[in-house]
């Protein structure tokens, strides 16, 4: 079963089938989804998934971070594989996502005080969600251009906001069940994704 | 970034080394109590191998960025103290990469992007935030090693458990009997989520159990 995790390396070697931009679009945000399928971006999902109105904004900030540093990441590949120098991709892509991240944070303390103090710690440490990372690095492995690479980050964000909008929904919905005591917070959470993971397992004959 | 998570270094009385030690293995588990580092922990726990490799690159990286955050805790401006330390964080995983890489390229193609995304680990960012910029380089060496053997205890409790019921092995060798079916969905996404679940709940009832008595 160790082909089911190979995924995230051999997809480098990956037939020349041009993919088309819908199918980028489906595969990032439901059958591979960052979330259940991935695991990345697992801290924020557990952590502001209580509320359905934090969840959709956590999940616009974040879309909004990838797609950001998405672009960038695309440039920085091309200027990295230019000057030959690819041990300095993981450094220069974290410094990219950490300033991309300030960016919003200071975009958002200006624009919508509240927000900002719904978001609280969440907000800064978008900057160590793998799910940002893992988007620059997977696009950087599949080789795709800026136009796909833009797609993909689309799917992402809205595949990640999707995971995080129905958790919380779900969440909210179990706030007035009687749930035996030792099982409530993250066990809790953790079983509802795991049923979620299940049911995205579904979407995976889509598109092939 | 004034309301980061702080953790409870602050008690009253100074603990010696070995109690940063055991701290960080059970009574502040990073994986089963503060539940961090999470994505990592459900990734890669497929095999009791891989987990065991994942929780051995993440506690190196740990220890030396804790080492070094602590040395230069004098030196690093606050207001660019985070990015000083995610960038002492990729330095050091770039190093692992490359030396995983070295030692088997076998193991490096299982973990994929996973060794990449130590860096972007809430736990060594937090011990770096929580720790090793307030505490001498002694003491964050010994919470750097509690901290790294309590998440790697942590992935190969995951890991077993999955490897032993998803494909009936435990690194490699065959442990059930071939009669046994192997619970697929353990090796699946879903089945992290699970096994997970399961080792929290057991951990919640045995301290439920002892703040009882």
């Amino acid at each position: 079963m160790a082909a089911h995790f190979q995924y995230y390396s051999t997809e480098k070697v990956k037939d020349m089938n041009q993919e088309s931009l819908g199918y980028i679009f489906i595969n990032a945000c439901l059958i591979n989804n960052f979330v259940l399928a991935y695991f990345l971006g697992i801290c924020p999902f557990l952590g502001v998934s209580g509320k359905m109105e934090t969840a959709t904004r956590m999940g616009g900030a974040v879309s909004f971070v990838m797609l950001i540093s998405s672009m960038c990441a695309y440039g920085i590949h091309a200027l990295l594989v230019a000057i030959n120098a690819p041990f300095l991709q993981l450094i220069s892509y974290i410094v990219v996502i950490a300033s991309t991240v300030q960016l919003v944070e200071m975009f958002v303390k200006k624009m919508s005080p509240s927000l900002f103090r719904s978001l609280g710690i969440f907000l800064p440490l978008i900057t160590t969600n793998c799910a940002i990372l893992g988007l620059a690095l997977f696009q950087t492995n599949k080789g795709y251009n800026f136009v796909e690479s833009l797609v993909y980050a689309l799917g992402a964000g809205a595949g990640f906001t999707l995971a995080l909008v129905l958790i919380a929904g779900f969440r909210e919905q179990l706030e007035f069940a009687d749930v035996p005591k030792v099982i409530r917070g993250t066990v809790l959470t953790l079983m509802i994704a795991g049923i979620l993971s299940l049911t995205f397992m579904g979407f995976s004959g889509l598109g092939s | 970034m004034s309301s980061q998570p702080q953790h409870s270094e602050s008690t009253k009385a100074i603990p010696s080394s070995t109690d940063e030690f055991i701290k960080g293995l059970w009574k502040e588990n990073p994986v089963f109590v503060q539940v961090l580092g999470m994505c990592p922990v459900l990734a890669v726990s497929n095999t009791a191998e891989n987990a065991l490799a994942m929780g051995m690159a993440t506690a190196f990286v740990l220890l030396m960025s804790n080492i070094l955050v602590s040395m230069l805790r004098n030196f690093i401006p606050k207001e660019v103290r985070i990015a000083s330390y995610i960038l002492i964080i990729a330095t050091f995983v770039t190093i692992t990469d490359y030396t995983i890489q070295a030692i088997s390229v076998e193991l490096h193609k299982s973990l994929g992007a996973f060794i990449s995304l130590i860096v972007v680990n809430c736990l060594i960012l937090s011990r770096a935030e929580a720790f090793a910029s307030k505490n001498t380089i002694g003491k964050s060496i010994m919470d750097a090693l509690g901290m790294g053997a309590g998440f790697l205890f942590a992935l190969f409790c995951l890991g077993a458990v999955r490897e032993i019921l998803g494909s009936g092995t435990f690194f490699g060798i065959a442990l059930l009997p071939t009669e046994f079916q192997e619970w697929i969905i353990m090796i699946l996404p879903a089945g992290g989520f699970f096994t997970l679940a399961a080792w929290l709940l057991i951990f919640n009832i045995i301290q439920q159990k002892k703040s009882k008595t």
